[in-house]
């Protein structure tokens, strides 16, 4: 793409993942989590993908790195669920201890970060294997498509 | 707040999109078109999740800054988000699985793709 | 035949989804017994302020690992289908 084009995504592309990591870590308190940050990060590859083409971006982002980064999400995910198996698998233990153990009053109230006990860790667990599982499918996809696009 | 709408509406238009999705499904031949139908009828099934779990005047089940103490159902949103990711994920196979039988057979007919290459 | 097959099977369908849009609970007011459990007690079992997300990782885990394994499943089989071939 064109010299306007690169400098705008490279600029833009910054606040698509601020804006990403805040709905992830503010998932537990207002709309969003996960799921929804780690898609708006992964629009943010997908716009450096449309700029930079997926050739350039290949140079410093591969795909078995991301296969790398998402299964271990999926690990830490499934090492939070086993973390409360003296209760029950997917028992939330954190809560009432000092790290993020919190008990907001009840009814609707400001909102306190320092809450949730093990859902925030849950959410950054699912939130890296979202943003690197959605920019593997995207980057594989488009290297796939370039390639027959110079053959042919 | 959405008074003034009659009893089934919204289910209606969820059975609209279902039957439209299941008739592009049966009378399609070709393998992008087909995929196109299985995505709307993901899209109908996630509109009859969150319209199944409507409440009359409800607001999102959040606690934070909530205005008033009425909401609506959460687990139909939380089975909608599970919805929404398996979609993206089957329809991301589903296309590349059809990149590579374009690159196999020379066509996205699904009866032509169907005849054996050795 | 295939279209006859087509149209029945079709017609059937429909006929399904609209007595389904008939004999279901009214629009707005739907039966909520187990919900309004999980809104009163949200809070103070899992100190969440967002609710859907207490529900989505506290009370129907296994539902999100069961979405997990398959976006993992997912995004193995799309690197693996299109994965370059060493030129030998």
């Amino acid at each position: 793409m064109s010299k306007i084009v690169r400098t705008m995504s490279s600029i833009l592309s910054l606040f698509i993942f601020v804006y990403g990591s805040y709905i992830i870590m503010h998932g537990h308190l207002t709309p969003g989590g996960g799921f929804q940050g780690g898609a708006v990060f992964a629009s943010g590859v997908a716009l450096l993908i449309v700029a930079f083409g997926s050739q350039n971006l290949h140079k410093s982002l591969k795909e078995h790195h991301l296969s790398i980064l998402e299964s271990g999400g999926a690990l830490i995910f499934i090492g939070l669920a086993f973390g409360g198996i003296a209760t029950v698998f997917f028992y939330n233990f954190l809560v009432g201890s000092p790290i993020f153990g919190h008990i907001p009053p009840p009814g609707p109230n400001p909102g306190d970060i320092w809450t949730a006990g093990v859902i925030p860790f849950m959410n950054l667990a699912v939130g890296l294997k979202v943003i690197a599982g959605l920019s593997a499918i995207l980057l594989v996809m488009a290297l796939a498509t370039t390639i027959t696009e110079v053959e042919e | 707040m959405m008074v003034g709408i009659p009893f089934n509406v919204p289910f209606l238009a969820v059975a609209a999109l279902i039957g439209i999705a299941f008739y592009i499904i049966l009378s399609q031949r070709n393998l992008i078109k087909l995929v196109m139908g299985l995505g709307i009828m993901a899209s109908g099934v996630n509109l009859f999740l969150v319209t199944l779990g409507y409440r009359e005047g409800g607001v999102a089940p959040i606690y934070t800054h909530a205005p008033i103490e009425r909401m609506v159902l959460p687990v139909p949103q939380a089975l909608t988000l599970t919805s929404i990711v398996i979609a993206v994920a089957t329809l991301a196979l589903m296309l590349s699985m059809v990149v590579h039988i374009y690159r196999h057979t020379g066509s996205i007919d699904s009866e032509e793709s169907r005849t054996m290459k050795g | 035949m295939r279209k006859i097959a087509m149209a029945a099977s079709l017609s059937v369908f429909i006929a399904f989804l609209i007595a389904a849009t008939l004999v279901i609970h009214p629009f707005g007011y739907p039966p909520s017994q187990m919900d309004d459990y999980i809104i009163e007690n949200a809070q103070s079992e899992t100190g969440a302020n967002n609710v859907v997300t207490a529900v989505v990782f506290d009370y129907r885990g296994f539902d999100t690992l069961g979405e997990a394994t398959i976006l993992f499943t997912a995004v193995t089989g799309v690197v693996m289908l299109f994965r370059r071939r060493k030129k030998e």
